[in-house]
């Protein structure tokens, strides 16, 4: 039998996935609306003054991306595990770790490109600075793929459990707090003037270490939640 | 060479080791503890700024560093649990965990005493007060994922992965005084050459220090033991070592 190269598989799981993510698009929308609507939530819970708007509006951006990245973080294996698929994969001749960042880039193609596309426009509600919007942009570009490959190998050893519930996030949450920082950090300078470039090398530098390190973390995982 | 560490890795021989040891490590932490008071809180002068308060560093300091060295400990033990399949390293991970947790809210309680009469606060958003926080929740997240999992070979290696994720930590704590300029003050005793700390008050934290860690190693194998003697339950030594002595 012919096995197909590495970056042929890597491709073609990509693509199933996108193909099996476009034909439920009612799911699709879930994270992004979700993003949404909480960053709607704060100027009716809060006073919507355009100046506190303004100034939270880093913290609410970034809290909201996070939030929904962590919603997302949820299914993003469920449904392989359940119907056998994800098994096939360990067995396939392909290192699982290759497979499993294929099925991660899929999902922040369909969950984590949103946002990043939609933030412009969250933004301009929430009264953000319009030099702030291409810093914000370009980080959360760099931040929600580290959200999501983390996110990744939490839910890979948490996905065999009935009882998961919060624990994802307990478990998610400590790890990526130092994104959460560095982001609202580069939105937070470039809103006063000062260049960002720092926070972003930084991002960059997680985001990097993130694509080298956790596709194998998640591999492992998934080994030990399928036996 | 390897027999020695194969020999401590089988539950009984563990078993009868902990067993004789723990008393030593009991009795010298009360001993190093007392006298670690005593001198702290008596015999060290008077700090020049800070005055009598800061005395409690006498229990922040140690249980902040043990807070981070029970961590590596549980992540060597988990990681060797995981390498070599090592049930033993297992237990040991888990008897960490819930003592790591308890020197880590010490050291945020303490902490948070110490602050209130020198910065006015109980709690600032600085890096080393909050990397400390996000160490609590990963000893939090790593019990929770255990108690999670009804397989106890799954949740083993379930924990033992994700408390080898959680090192990336451990490095942003410990140097997170030096990376960032914040309001928590630089470390005491670490800089080997010249600590910048007087040797009179020194002396007692490095006693008190000794202490917490022999206090550490009686409880971690006690818990150990305990562990231990529950997962081997239906195994005969455990009858011969609870009843036939």
């Amino acid at each position: 039998m012919d096995i197909p190269g590495l970056g042929t598989a890597f491709i073609l799981q990509v693509r199933r996935d996108l193909q099996l993510a476009f034909r439920h698009v009612g799911q699709l929308a879930n994270p992004l609306m979700f993003f949404i609507m909480v960053t709607t939530l704060f100027p009716l819970a809060l006073n919507p003054m355009p100046r506190l708007l303004e100034a939270i509006a880093p913290g609410v951006l970034w809290v909201a991306a996070l939030l929904a990245s962590l919603l997302a973080a949820e299914g993003l294996f469920r449904q392989d595990v359940d119907d056998g698929t994800m098994e096939q994969l360990a067995l396939s001749p392909q290192p699982l770790a290759l497979m499993l960042l294929a099925k991660t880039v899929a999902h922040w193609l369909i969950t984590g490109l949103p946002l990043v596309i939609m933030s412009p426009v969250v933004g301009y509600a929430l009264f953000l600075p319009r030099d702030a919007v291409p810093t914000t942009m370009i980080a959360l570009a760099l931040a929600t793929p580290i959200l999501n490959l983390v996110g990744g190998s939490m839910a890979a050893l948490t996905v065999g459990l009935r009882r998961g519930g919060g624990l994802l996030s307990l478990l998610i949450l400590p790890i990526v707090m130092p994104v959460l920082i560095f982001g609202a950090r580069a939105t937070d300078m470039a809103m006063t003037g000062v260049d960002p470039a720092g926070a972003l090398y930084l991002l960059a530098a997680l985001l990097l270490l993130a694509v080298s390190l956790t596709p194998f973390a998640m591999a492992a995982a998934m080994r030990i939640s399928l036996d | 060479m390897w027999t020695w560490f194969h020999k401590l890795g089988s539950p009984p021989h563990f078993y009868r080791i902990a067993t004789r040891l723990t008393p030593w490590f009991g009795w010298a932490a009360l001993l190093l503890i007392v006298a670690g008071v005593y001198g702290g809180l008596y015999v060290a002068p008077t700090d020049y700024q800070q005055l009598d308060g800061f005395r409690i560093i006498y229990v922040h300091v140690p249980s902040a560093s043990l807070s981070l060295f029970i961590y590596v400990n549980m992540a060597l033990a988990a990681a060797a649990g995981l390498i070599w399949r090592i049930k033993l390293a297992h237990a040991i991970a888990a008897a960490c965990a819930p003592i790591g947790a308890s020197f880590t809210f010490l050291a945020l309680a303490t902490g948070s005493i110490w602050a209130k009469p020198m910065w006015g606060t109980w709690w600032v958003w600085d890096a080393r007060l909050t990397s400390e926080l996000v160490l609590l929740f990963l000893y939090f997240g790593f019990m929770a994922l255990r108690a999670a999992i009804d397989d106890e070979n799954r949740a083993d290696r379930a924990s033992a992965l994700l408390a080898i994720i959680g090192v990336i930590n451990v490095p942003i704590i410990k140097y997170s005084v030096d990376w960032w300029n914040t309001l928590h003050q630089p470390a005491t005793i670490s800089k080997l050459g010249k600590p910048s700390m007087d040797s009179d008050m020194l002396i007692w934290l490095l006693i008190m220090l000794a202490g917490f860690m022999c206090y550490f190693v009686a409880v971690v194998l006690t818990r150990a033991k305990a562990e231990v003697l529950q997962r081997a339950r239906d195994q005969k030594w455990v009858r011969q070592a609870l009843e036939g002595k």
